[in-house]
């Protein structure tokens, strides 16, 4: 078998000609990444698969969004749910380059207070976090003081 | 920029110094006119008799006029008026606002909504920076100094937030050492064990009070907070947990001080009330010339 016949069989989703392919994604956190993208509220065209075999993760999902390219601080905010996830940016159907996402420093409106007592889960406020450690996740509510770990993290 | 107080960590050091040498200063002379033709209001979203009372005789003896509630009760969060509007509305009307409530980052909020500058009077169990201030001014003046202190703190470590705040401010001053003494529930959280350890200061744990006291200057006992905890069964086996009566200070430090946010339940034996040791009374009339001081210096008066 051709090489290319390889990589059509391999091809679960179809190629883009111009715009991002977000890989690496945990397939359980999939709709989740939508949301914090706001790839729901987009009008490009957007196809993404999940449930697909991972070495890494066991399954993963992927998600290619046509002529749309993130800045780093939008890419970041997903740092939180999808850790291991890697950015191919497409033109004209090849990657022109590669980039993995970091978490950032802050982190604001994406992560709820674990705190029932604070006062970000009782008014409408958007929630700020600043990362005290990236290793092991812990996030420090601006306005409660109390720390959120990595198990204890809820998106909105 | 305004200048709000709502964490004991947003003060420096110099300005932890300030506050020390104006509340001496406020001690001498109570009675100064600086908030004259200036309004403060005082919103108690939850009661606090004795913080309140503080608050409202340090503004007075400025020459401010008070307006405000003290109790949720009276105010129009009953209504279901969000904390957001109240500050929007109150803000336009006074030129100070100290504010206490019950849920937790509340004051933070407040203040970024805020144009006149917020005062944290307690945000649940999150901070109560001016007790902090007046605990440390209490220290200064039964000690001449903040260095070298060796803290006993006593209590309910886990859940008190003046025991916290008192650690984080106390850190920043010469070669202090801190003993927790607390049962296995209520034991000093790891996040503060793990800050003194990056600073370098020295702290034990106990879960004996008597024997050990002899070496403290400052002995703070805390009230094990019933309305911290879920279980009423875990709160029996801890409440009477440490009393703290005359007979264990025979053999104490003579400058040794009984410091205590007040109010006291059981901690404290009345017997201890006549010991020149006993310093918990003095300590909330330390409370007022502190406040003026904070408010004085958030208003930019001094």
């Amino acid at each position: 078998m051709s090489n290319d016949m390889k990589k059509k069989l391999k091809l679960k989703v179809s190629a883009i000609k111009d715009g991002t392919v977000i890989d690496h994604i945990p397939a359980k956190n999939l709709f989740t990444v939508i949301t914090i993208l706001g790839l729901d509220k987009i009008e490009n065209q957007i196809t993404f698969g999940t449930n697909l075999d991972s070495g890494k993760l066991g399954t993963k999902a992927i998600i290619k969004v046509s002529d749309k390219f993130f800045e780093n601080d939008e890419i970041n905010k997903i740092a939180l749910i999808a850790p291991h996830a890697k950015l191919n940016i497409i033109r004209d159907y090849e990657v022109v380059e590669k980039k993995i996402v970091k978490i950032p420093e802050v982190i604001k409106g994406i992560v709820k207070c674990f705190n029932p007592k604070c006062i970000t889960n009782h008014e409408k406020i958007s929630t700020c976090f600043s990362v005290i450690s990236k290793e092991s996740l812990e996030l420090k509510c601006k306005y409660c003081e109390k720390i959120t770990s990595q198990d204890q993290i809820k998106m909105y | 920029m305004k200048k709000d107080l709502i964490s004991i960590t947003d003060y420096s050091k110099d300005e932890y110094l300030k506050i020390m040498k104006l509340a001496a200063e406020f001690e001498e002379n109570p009675n100064q006119e600086l908030l004259k033709g200036k309004v403060v209001a005082s919103l108690f979203f939850e009661p606090s008799t004795r913080t309140r009372l503080s608050f409202e005789t340090a503004i007075s003896r400025l020459g401010g006029r008070i307006v405000g509630f003290a109790d949720p009760g009276s105010s129009s969060a009953t209504k279901g008026e969000t904390l957001h509007d109240t500050i929007k509305m109150v803000s336009n009307y006074a030129d100070l606002i100290v504010m206490r409530h019950p849920l937790e980052g509340a004051a933070r909020y407040a203040a970024e909504i805020s144009p006149v500058p917020v005062i944290n009077a307690g945000d649940g169990a999150n901070q109560h920076p001016t007790q902090t201030l007046l605990d440390m001014y209490s220290i200064l003046k039964t000690q001449g100094t903040l260095d070298n202190m060796n803290i006993f703190m006593v209590g309910d470590l886990k859940f008190g937030r003046t025991v916290h705040s008192l650690l984080m401010a106390m850190s920043e001053f010469g070669n202090p050492i801190f003993n927790f003494i607390a049962p296995e529930e209520l034991q000093m959280p790891k996040v503060y064990k793990l800050f003194l350890k990056e600073k370098g200061i020295r702290f034990f744990e106990h879960t004996e009070f008597t024997n050990i006291i002899s070496e403290a200057d400052i002995i703070y006992m805390t009230r094990v907070q019933k309305e911290r905890f879920s279980d009423p069964i875990e709160y029996e086996k801890v409440k009477n947990i440490y009393i703290l009566n005359n007979a264990m200070l025979k053999n104490t430090k003579p400058n040794v001080k009984i410091l205590h946010p007040l109010p006291r339940v059981n901690e404290i034996h009345t017997d201890v009330d006549s010991n020149e040791k006993a310093y918990y009374f003095t300590q909330a009339l330390n409370g007022v010339f502190t406040r003026e001081a904070i408010i004085a210096h958030t208003m930019n008066l001094k």
